[in-house]
């Protein structure tokens, strides 16, 4: 995603333009594009470096590298689109392994026809995202393919992230005792997602909670409790999440369902389409298991933070050679959180 | 939510918990069943199982719509999509469903089949409307709660004249499988029911009397709250310690002696009586199931493409049928949990959330080694 490239005269008409093949085509009309829409919003020092690829500095320590495919329908959604998400979903992701992140790469899969207007809102919204949480975009590719072989937009980003020595966070560290603290409510994606598609209004608009987490996760870790393992509950919801961490660590858990907080919209959006928000995406939140007696002061510094207000002990591990993930309902009786079947809700990420 | 949230009070469950230990007498078994699957998968997503009595048993009745259909119907409707090239519009759960030679739709679907899943009949006939070149087949299932929709579905198409959409009509009828239960030799032995909720809505509590009057066995219509079901269950206890079988109803929010009678003429316009129809687990029952009516022969699928149900027999090591009939429990099964999962489903029993099997490997498993270990 270089700079430099020679003028095609007119510049990009970005209120009425619509994406064509010319575009992916490595030409003068994808050079003009990659230099009014992308380089613009994204302006950094490595981008300006108009390389193949960006050159950049020893980040002094062990790296994590994580990457992530975008596909969200619709791409315009209440609380963000598929840009911010794009930022916020590869973040976290390098974020949750107790990383700092440092860069990101993003690669857009264009489909021939889509307005260039909707383009721009979406990498503005990139733009302010990776700029709001200090990690920029320093490396692309855009691709263009013909109409009907796309949705409009596919952005996927890769992000690299530098640990703090020492540190190790990782889903098989999950130890009978230790405590299951969640950042905040479950399921605000999943059911914006939704219930704009089915077209559902509730007297409370329910907001997508799209968010970068490392902040919070900063806070976390400073506050010296002793974590095991972050998650952030995407796809699947919480439910997927802690069975990962109860197959990895070879554990039981067992949840509160009156602890989880679940906005009231989005609880009856959730009973309106009969679906459990358990297993609803979100893509602000994250779960962590630490040792019992740190949870109160994990707690209290996630509390502090404005991602973890309503952070929450959901729940505690426990020893269960079988591995379930069990819930006391709120009623007092027990079930399972079994693994999702199948694939329920396509396209929410 | 407030208005959902009063009947999922951890209180209030007490409460009645307490109440159902103090009516169930501890020199004798209860045993009820829950017909729909709408409760069977309230009981076990909430957890009631284990706020009752252990001499309170649940039996799960046959009231799920994907598990009562037989192989033979399915199959009709794979071979609709793979051979007559129809759009087969159908609900999620019918998709996975394991036909002839282990077969489904969603089988199919990814060998160039085009079936959709749909959340509705309207969701169909709009698909019609967008594909008049295309023949669009609703794969209409469910008891008497799905049955008006579909009912207006087909008056709409016949106003619309939409000579490209037809159902193939699977509705069944509630009360007849209640008598299959209650009469066929070797049946569950049970001592009442909890009756519909939805079901009820459109029926009314009437067409339960029978229950009561020629067998002797009470019926309580309730809510599909989890609450409903427990106060349900402590109001078919105190009937049988008080020798008496009536019908009551604890839904009364919602259901009336005569039902909704708007919807009754819809389906009475559109439906007639079939003179039998195949249910899994239960065999052919007289009067169980609809067909539509001659004058809406043009939106029957089955005379539109001369369709006929051969009956197919099911998976060998499949109890779906006894489950169904209330007489074998999903852990009676052999495969239960190891060949057959919810991933991997050999019986119909072990797809919709509803179906018994299903509910209880999903929400309910982990009791089974306590069970056992206890
Ligand atoms: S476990 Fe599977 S095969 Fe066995 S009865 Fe249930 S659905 Fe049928």
């Amino acid at each position: 995603m270089g700079a430099a490239k020679p003028s095609t005269g007119r510049p990009l008409d970005i209120k009425r333009g619509r994406v064509d093949l010319s575009h992916g085509g490595g030409g003068r009309a994808m050079a003009q594009l990659i230099r009014e829409l992308f380089a613009a919003a994204f302006a950094n020092e490595y981008l300006a470096q108009g390389n193949d690829g960006a050159l950049l500095p020893p980040p002094g320590g062990r790296l994590v590298l994580a990457t992530d495919a975008h596909v969200v329908s619709p791409l315009f959604f209440p609380g963000g689109d598929i840009g911010c998400l794009a930022v916020h979903g590869t973040v976290n992701d390098v974020a949750v392994m107790g990383a700092k992140p440092l860069w990101l790469t993003a690669s857009f899969i264009l489909e021939e026809g889509f307005p260039l207007a909707d383009l721009a809102r979406i990498v503005a919204s990139m733009a302010e995202a990776s700029r709001q949480a200090g990690v920029p975009v320093v490396a692309g590719d855009t691709k263009v393919v013909e109409r009907n072989k796309g949705d409009g937009v596919f952005i996927a980003t890769a992000g690299v992230g530098v640990m703090p020595g020492g540190l190790l966070l990782s889903g098989d560290r999950a130890r009978p005792g230790d405590a299951m603290v969640l950042s905040g409510s479950i399921a605000d994606h999943g059911m914006a997602i939704l219930s704009c598609r089915e077209h559902l209004s509730f007297d409370a608009p329910i907001v997508s909670d799209t968010a970068a987490l490392h902040g919070l996760i900063a806070a976390m870790l400073d506050s010296g409790a002793a974590l095991r393992c972050l998650r952030d509950p995407t796809r699947g919801g919480l439910a997927t999440t802690l069975n990962e961490i109860a197959a990895q660590s070879g554990v039981g858990m067992l949840l509160e369902e009156a602890a989880i907080p679940v906005k009231p919209a989005v609880a009856a959006a959730c009973e309106f389409l009969g679906l459990d928000p358990l297993y609803a995406a979100n893509e602000g939140k994250l779960v962590a298991i630490c040792a019992s007696e740190d949870a109160g002061r994990l707690l209290q510094a996630m509390r502090c933070h404005p991602l973890g207000r309503d952070a929450a002990i959901i729940g505690a591990v426990r020893q269960d050679p079988r591995r379930f993930v069990q819930m006391k309902t709120r009623l007092g009786g027990m079930r399972m959180v079994d693994w999702l079947t199948g694939e329920q809700l396509p396209r929410i990420c | 939510m407030k208005y959902v949230d009063e009947f999922r009070d951890g209180a209030l469950a007490r409460t009645i918990a307490a109440n159902i230990f103090r009516a169930a007498r501890p020199d004798r078994e209860y045993r009820f069943m829950e017909f729909c699957g709408g409760h069977t998968h309230a009981i076990f997503r909430y957890g009631v199982t284990g706020l009752l009595p252990v001499r309170v048993r649940m039996i799960h009745g046959p009231g799920c719509p994907v598990c009562v259909l037989p192989i033979g119907r399915i199959d009709l409707a794979i071979g609709l999509a793979l051979e007559r090239d129809v759009l087969l519009c159908s609900y999620g759960d019918m998709l996975r469903v394991p036909a002839s030679g282990g077969r489904s739709l969603l089988q199919a679907k990814a060998r160039g089949a085009d079936v959709r899943m749909v959340y509705s009949v309207a969701d169909a006939l709009g698909l019609a409307r967008r594909h008049p070149d295309r023949q669009v087949v609703f794969f209409a299932i469910g008891f008497e709660t799905t049955t008006p929709p579909t009912a207006v579905a087909v008056l709409q198409a016949a106003a619309e004249q939409l000579g490209n959409f037809s159902v193939l009509c699977n509705h069944v009828l509630t009360p007849a499988a209640m008598h299959a239960i209650l009469s066929q030799p070797g049946g569950a032995a049970i001592d009442g029911f909890v009756g519909p909720a939805h079901v009820s809505t459109v029926i009314g509590s009437a067409p339960y009397e029978p229950f009561p009057r020629d067998y002797g066995k009470p019926v309580v219509i309730a809510g599909f709250e989890p609450l409903d079901v427990m106060q349900a269950i402590l109001l078919l206890l105190r009937q049988v310690n008080e020798g008496r079988a009536e019908v009551e109803n604890e839904f009364v929010r919602a259901v009336t002696r005569h039902g909704n009678r708007k919807a009754q003429a819809l389906m009475e316009n559109v439906f007639e009586l079939r003179p039998d129809f195949e249910w899994r687990g239960l065999g052919t029952l007289p009067n169980s199931a609809l067909r539509l009516r001659p004058r809406y022969a043009a939106f029957d699928a089955e005379a539109r493409f001369g369709l006929e149900a051969r009956p197919v027999a099911d998976h060998k090591a499949c109890e779906c049928a006894a489950i169904l009939r209330g007489v074998k429990r999903p852990q009676d099964c052999k495969i239960f949990g190891s060949a057959c999962t919810p991933d991997n489903p050999v019986g119909s029993c072990m797809v919709s959330s509803e179906g018994a099997c299903a509910a209880h490997y999903s929400y309910g498993r982990f009791a089974d080694r306590e069970a056992a270990t206890a």
